[in-house]
């Protein structure tokens, strides 16, 4: 699988493979703790601080590999749950069409009326911001995204006749989604995923920064900015490097899920 | 001897292919083909699918289609060769000297633009004609072409005229500039057969009377009997056989003709009809959101073991009798038994049997398979689900459903894009037997197959259904089938049972008028049939 793979793919999946790897063993390659003061405040890079340290003293480093933990882990968590939300629940709309697929679909078009930025703002304000309940809220928000992609794919894919097949064969719901269509729509579905991967560390990010997101002593890459954003007017740079971290981890991720694509639409009797 | 206005020589086509998994490389596609059309004559190419029929045709447009490449040989019209020619000079051949007809009109045409626009853009636009004498030229070949309201026809827009005269249109688009040579590349092949026979003398009148020079590629010999001076049968790329006519009909010398020639040799003994598996009665339906009935009062038998033929042209209602049957579509009246039980009206509600005894193979078996499926699960999945089969036993019982398809060894793991369209018809009756239904629904099921592969299919249902006592209701619009294997018919007309019985009481005679018709316009191999048809009909096709 992994021959012939192109150098864009080899380049996203080096990039994504080494953050992917410092947010697993965070705890073993952070030359400092997490919140502990080390050194004065903004300290440039050093031998002993590779990126310096900041606002409070503590390694940066160390707080851009945390950060990447926290960063990370609930991108992925949340962009799990909007897929298998939203790809489940727009399957069974396209296949059960009717009213079923008119009430799930004008709910949507509910909550996709209202900004989710601004939604998920109103949501925590009012119960407390944990890891738990960012993945829900964020994962849920976006799901619906999700859906009107699952969807649109599966209305297509359920006037096949291989689908009206199973339908004939008396095949329950459960085996028209998962084995009948679930299959052929998973090309637009992993492309999109990377795409919403990346808003999801766009909106995690943003949550911290606007401070109603990870709450420190957590670190998270938004919460990096937030915390050295003062810096920027002393000609510190310390904000600078979870954009950076941000920008690549982005390209790199849609590097591999262009390759996907390609890959799985040349597969055998795939759809084009 | 003249030089004659198309001179082919040597031609090779190449084309790249690009398979999965493997780097992209070229093949060729037509190995050195040679032959000539003198002014005036017509030269039929025939051929199944991938002869490369089509292609020849367009490359004598210097055209190849996709990425198809004229890698050799000489291409000469009017003693020019056009594949050394600059593209400048290709541009005024094309349209002006050399013309071309497709199959779809309904797909060629631009839809927003009306038909005389379309017909008379070529030869204003290469200069040819001024506009008015173009359209004076337009409505002399509508009339010619036995178009109704040929004065105002041109006023239409696309979708206003009938797929037979939307083709004949566009054959007035392609004699419109006076061309040398026209390329018709299965001008009849969408169109019903009581269409066909109108459209087909229409074309043939033109050629004759504006005495201009034809390529006609179709892979239905019988057809291009009727319009042919001269016929090259076409294999892989490659030629088979070139004759006159009159010798490749009656004196084929090559094993492939004879084959071409002799095709549909099934004989079927007609059996005599017993206590019914499924008894259609009195049957009405409408579809969703519409206000007309679809299907009339219908009501047929099918007595277990054999076959009954329902045949008609596309809008009568055949395929949607098969949804009723079905329950994808609850009619509004009637009742259907099947095997003794009143078969619910709506799918959801019938049980599991009732799915299980009923099954159905339809016209595109690319679209019927999963593609994402191996054959091994697309058989399998059937004996999973009614029957419990797991593991090894599971694994036997798919081979042997193979083995009876005459697939055999090694398919299971395949997917269907790696199968030939013939496989994957067969896969798909495989997938029907394996759930051991008492009746097969066959929708179209040869259509879209070449008539060697339909062939090969017909004669395994035939043999199936001697060994496995199963009975088919087969919807078809071709009639050579239905003599084939059928032992009842029913004629139907636009949503009616127009004429029913055994076999042999519907093919015998007299006949109602619009059986006639659709009797009569089945294309024979044989030399002024065309002309012996028109002059008997009892009755106009719906085409006009």
């Amino acid at each position: 699988m992994l021959k012939n793979i192109p150098l864009s793919a080899a380049i996203g999946l080096l990039i994504t493979g080494t953050y992917f790897l410092a947010a697993l063993f965070a705890p073993l390659i952070a030359p400092y703790g997490m919140a502990e003061t080390v050194g004065d405040v903004w300290e440039p890079s050093s031998a002993a601080h590779w990126l310096g340290t900041d606002q409070i003293g503590r390694d940066l480093l160390t707080r851009m590999i945390f950060g990447g933990q926290t960063t990370i882990f609930i991108a992925t968590a949340a962009t799990i749950l909007s897929f298998t939300t939203g790809s489940v629940l727009g399957f069974l709309a396209a296949v059960s069409g009717g009213w079923v697929d008119q009430v799930m679909s004008r709910l949507v078009d509910l909550f996709m009326s209202i900004p989710s930025l601004i939604l998920a703002l109103v949501i925590l304000s009012s119960i407390e911001a944990t890891v738990l309940t960012l993945i829900v809220i964020m994962g849920l928000l976006d799901s619906t995204r999700v859906y009107r992609l699952a969807r649109a794919v599966a209305v297509d894919i359920s006037v096949m006749d291989y689908v009206e097949a199973a339908r004939l064969r008396g095949e329950k719901l459960g085996w028209i989604i998962f084995r009948e269509i679930l299959p052929n729509a998973l090309s637009p579905l992993v492309a999109e995923m990377g795409l919403r991967f990346i808003f999801m560390v766009l909106f995690i990010s943003t949550l911290s920064f606007l401070g109603i997101g990870v709450q420190p002593p957590l670190a998270d890459w938004g919460g990096i900015v937030k915390e050295n954003k003062e810096g920027i007017n002393f000609g510190i740079g310390a904000a600078l490097y979870p954009a950076v971290a941000i920008a690549t981890l982005a390209i790199s991720v849609n590097l591999i899920a262009d390759w996907i694509l390609n890959r799985t639409t040349s597969l055998k009797g795939g759809r084009g | 001897m003249t030089t004659p206005l198309l001179k082919v020589r040597g031609l090779k086509i190449g084309a790249t292919v690009y398979p999965p998994g493997e780097k992209p490389h070229d093949i060729e596609i037509v190995h050195g083909v040679d032959f000539d059309v003198e002014a005036g004559k017509v030269l039929g190419l025939i051929g199944e699918s991938g002869a490369g029929k089509s292609t020849i045709g367009l490359a004598s447009m210097a055209y190849g289609r996709g990425g198809v490449k004229l890698t050799a040989g000489s291409v000469e019209v009017n003693g020019r060769d056009v594949l050394k020619a600059p593209l400048k000079d290709i541009r005024k051949l094309r349209g002006a000297e050399v013309t071309y007809v497709s199959q779809s009109a309904a797909a060629s045409f631009n839809p927003a633009k009306q038909i005389m626009e379309q017909v008379i853009e070529a030869s204003v636009g290469q200069g040819k004609f001024s506009k008015a004498k173009a359209q004076a030229r337009a409505v002399e070949l509508f009339t010619k072409l036995g178009l109704p309201d040929p004065d105002t026809i041109g006023n239409r827009y696309p979708h206003q005229v009938s797929g037979g005269q939307l083709q004949r249109c566009m054959t007035a688009l392609a004699l419109c500039p006076e061309p040398d040579l026209v390329v018709f590349d299965e001008p009849t092949t969408a169109l019903d057969v009581t269409t066909q026979i109108d459209v087909l003398k229409a074309i043939k009148d033109a050629i004759r009377d504006t005495g201009v020079a034809a390529l006609y590629i179709t892979h239905d010999l019988a057809v291009v009997a009727q319009v042919s001076d001269h016929i090259m049968v076409l294999r892989h790329g490659e030629k088979v056989e070139y004759g006159t006519t009159d010798q490749i009909i009656n004196t084929p010398q090559e094993e492939y003709t004879k084959a071409l020639v002799s095709v549909r040799s099934i004989e079927h003994e007609e059996k005599q009809p017993t206590e019914p598996v499924l008894r259609v009665e009195n049957i009405t339906a409408r579809y969703k959101g519409t206000n007309f009935d679809v299907l009339h009062d219908v009501s047929v038998d099918i007595s277990p073991g054999q076959t009954l033929a329902v045949v008609g042209e596309s809008g009568s209602g055949k395929s949607t009798l098969a949804r009723v049957i079905t329950g994808l579509l609850p009619p509004t009246a009637g009742k259907i038994t099947f095997a003794g039980r009143t078969l619910s009206p709506d799918l959801p509600s019938r049980s599991i049997e009732d799915m299980r005894e009923l099954q159905m193979i339809y016209q595109m078996a690319d679209t019927a398979m999963n593609p994402r499926q191996t054959v091994g699960t697309i058989i399998g999945r059937p004996l999973e689900f009614y029957f419990g089969l797991k593991g090894a036993e599971k694994q036997k019982r798919i081979q042997e459903l193979l083995d009876e398809i005459e697939l055999g060894q090694g398919f299971q793991d395949r997917y269907p894009a790696e199968l030939s369209g013939g496989q994957k018809q067969r896969v798909c009756i495989a997938r029907a037997l394996a759930a051991k239904p008492k009746l097969i629904i066959c929708d179209e099921v040869t259509s879209a197959l070449d008539p060697l592969v339909a062939d090969g299919i017909l004669k395994l249902l035939l043999d199936l259904q001697r060994i496995e006592d199963v009975a088919y209701l087969f919807i078809t619009h071709d009639l050579a089938t239905v003599r084939a294997i059928s032992d009842s018919i029913a004629v139907m007309y636009q949503g009616k049972v127009q004429r029913y019985g055994t076999k042999s009481e519907v093919l015998t005679p007299p006949f109602d008028d619009y059986t006639d018709l659709l009797l009569s316009s089945v294309p024979e191999m044989k030399l002024g049939w065309l002309e012996d048809v028109i002059a008997n009909r009892k009755m106009e096709s719906a085409g006009n």
